[in-house]
């Protein structure tokens, strides 16, 4: 009792100094620009740890920590993926051209990017509306992952803890807006590098360091007996420490999901790309590069070395494998080892650094369906602009967004969490990346090569996640009742292929070849566009 | 074998994941203090402008003066 007691009074100086950050970045907010990007004039570190911190969910740390528990360190691909991809490329070649452009299009929104580098309003409504749809998804998820997580460890109520925790993310999201999400992210950021950091080094340290704890991590595989690992094995599965079966259905989900889906999605998620508006110039990027390059390695690097090492701490301690401890759930698997091998304070430091991770990814999830609601839809269909009645519709746009968020958490069935997150990533790499890539790089892509990239990309991957992808058809039934069988075409590889494999080239072909057949953009709209970009 | 772990699939990963972080922070710390504030440069472009304009005009008045004396 005393322990749950010690746990409340930290939880409770945690959220006191969110809602104290939430505070003080109310105060500084006056203007539309300051609400939606931040005045455009964030620190380095804030920016780099609020990107970071928002990039990074629970999801990523526990569900996918634990899923490299159940099939080793191949997960690593991803990590080298989000630090290349999702930091170093996206700042130095996506960031600064868009924070320019941005700047030179007066734009406060990721689709009123695109729609004011393409002079098109539909692209602003229809790319709000499938921002505000899709991540009503996404946002519910890592809602209902929050709440969980309070109601196993605080052992408070789960309707209770989800109302609770959605008011507080609410409150600063409303008042703050950006910077109350980016301020306190910065301090989510923080908390989640120091958890993660005591986690790495006192994992190898426990294990008697690196090269030994591999090495015997390596050598698992042929002490287990083969019982243990037979069913991971007849999906891929060969150790560890060693790549699953090449065209395995394993090698196909760590390959098209999560490596190429999660890892090359991230250059088009909106409430990423808005924060490269959010800086005042290049310098500031230059410098976050630093910054988040560092904290991914630790965040995503220590959640799947830790998931693949824990295999080795249980089968030491209870001749068990990780997986066979936690019953078959893998998102226990994190948990489960930092209850059994680390000592109490380091647990609620780490519970603490889940609670920020989450709360950090949902209070920018909010904001970005707020103002996609507020600006980018209802702005622009009424063609009332600007000014503080921007702002006001934003922050209802907000509010609407939490309470679909909390009424999901009660309707959503319990393993949704992953499969949302996944395919929240799918849509919007295959509506948005190859029109972002080419309103940067090519000058040649038209207004109508654009909309066609959008549309078809979008409806595609719906397509594909509704009726051919197992993981989402599977959740949502709708081919079940229909046909009978779980996918439209059940042999293998396809139904797990993940969407964007399918709809994200396909987008690009049709975004080139309707490019080419219609009218060029205007000279002089171009070289507003361009000024001073790529410089 | 590199760092306990056979297959070159996996060590590559890991030394890949430490080699793209050293990518970011040497690229932070060789640009740190590159590409600054844009109305700085702009400005700087003005004065630069505004001290050559100035430069041209003496150029000229001492061009005068001299046919005047």
């Amino acid at each position: 009792m005393n322990e749950l007691l010690m746990l409340s009074i930290i939880v409770i100086i945690y959220l006191f100094l969110t809602g104290y950050v939430g505070y003080v970045a109310w105060r500084r907010t006056k203007t539309a620009d300051d609400y939606m990007v931040a005045g455009r004039e964030t620190h380095p570190f804030i920016m780099a740890l609020s990107y970071g911190a928002t990039f990074i969910s629970t999801a990523a740390i526990v569900g996918f920590g634990g899923v490299s528990g159940v099939y080793g360190m191949g997960l690593l691909w991803l990590t080298f993926l989000n630090i290349l991809v999702g930091i170093f490329i996206a700042f130095v070649f996506f960031g600064k051209r868009t924070r320019k452009m941005g700047h030179n299009l007066g734009a406060l929104t990721f689709p009123e990017f695109l729609s004011k580098r393409f002079d098109s309003k539909f692209i602003q409504y229809f790319s709000g509306l499938v921002i505000f749809l899709g991540m009503t998804l996404y946002a519910s998820v890592v809602l209902i992952g929050m709440a969980r997580f309070a109601e196993t460890t605080l052992s408070i109520d789960y309707s209770v803890a989800l109302i609770v925790l959605a008011v507080i993310v609410a409150l600063y999201v409303i008042f703050g807006g950006i910077r109350g999400v980016m301020y306190t992210d910065a301090l989510q950021g923080s908390i989640m590098f120091i958890g993660m950091f005591i986690l790495l080094v006192a994992t190898y340290w426990m294990l008697g360091g690196v090269e030994h704890a591999n090495q015997a991590l390596t050598n698992l595989v042929n002490i287990v007996p083969a019982d243990a690992t037979a069913k991971a094995t007849a999906t891929g599965f060969t150790g560890w420490t060693s790549m699953p079966a090449l065209g395995s259905p394993f090698w196909w989900t760590l390959v098209s999901t999560l490596i190429l889906g999660v890892g090359i999605g991230v250059l088009s998620q909106p409430q990423l790309v808005v924060r490269f508006m959010t800086v005042k110039s290049n310098r500031e990027l230059n410098r976050a590069v630093l910054v988040g390059g560092i904290f991914i390695l630790l965040m995503t690097g220590t959640a799947f070395i830790v998931g693949a090492l824990s295999n080795l701490y249980f089968f030491d301690t209870a001749g068990k494998l990780a997986i066979q401890v936690v019953n078959g759930n893998a998102d226990k698997i994190i948990p489960a080892f930092i209850t059994a091998a680390m000592p109490l304070w380091f647990a609620y430091i780490f519970m603490i650094t889940l609670l920020s991770a989450a709360m950090s990814t949902l209070s920018a999830q909010i904001h970005t369906q707020g103002t996609a609601l507020g600006r980018d839809i209802y702005e622009t269909l009424t063609k009332k602009t600007g000014g503080a009645a921007s702002v006001y519709i934003a922050r209802l746009g907000i509010a609407i967004a939490m309470i679909i968020a909390v009424i999901m958490g009660f309707i959503l069935p319990p393993n949704i969490i992953a499969v949302g997150t996944s395919m929240w990533f799918s849509i919007t790499a295959a509506a948005f990346l190859s029109m972002y890539v080419f309103a940067l790089f090519w000058k040649g892509c038209t207004k109508a090569g654009a909309i066609s990239g959008l549309v078809v990309g979008t409806f595609l991957s719906f397509f594909w996640l509704i009726l051919e992808f197992q993981k989402s058809a599977e959740a949502l039934g709708i081919v079940k009742a229909l046909t009978g069988s779980a996918v439209l075409v059940p042999s293998l590889p396809w139904p797990t292929v993940d969407p964007i494999i399918i709809s994200l080239p396909i987008a690009f072909v049709v975004t080139v070849v309707v490019s080419l057949l219609t009218k060029k953009p205007s000279k002089e709209h171009m070289e507003q566009c361009f000024n001073g970009v790529g410089k | 074998m590199v760092l306990g772990i056979n297959d070159p699939w996996i060590w590559g990963a890991y030394i890949g994941c430490i080699l793209v972080t050293l990518l970011c922070v040497i690229y932070g710390i060789l640009n740190w203090n590159k590409g600054g504030e844009d109305e700085e440069g702009q400005v700087k472009e003005e004065v630069k402008w505004h001290k050559k304009e100035k430069e041209m005009e003496e150029d000229e008045l001492g061009l005068w003066d001299e046919h005047d004396a």
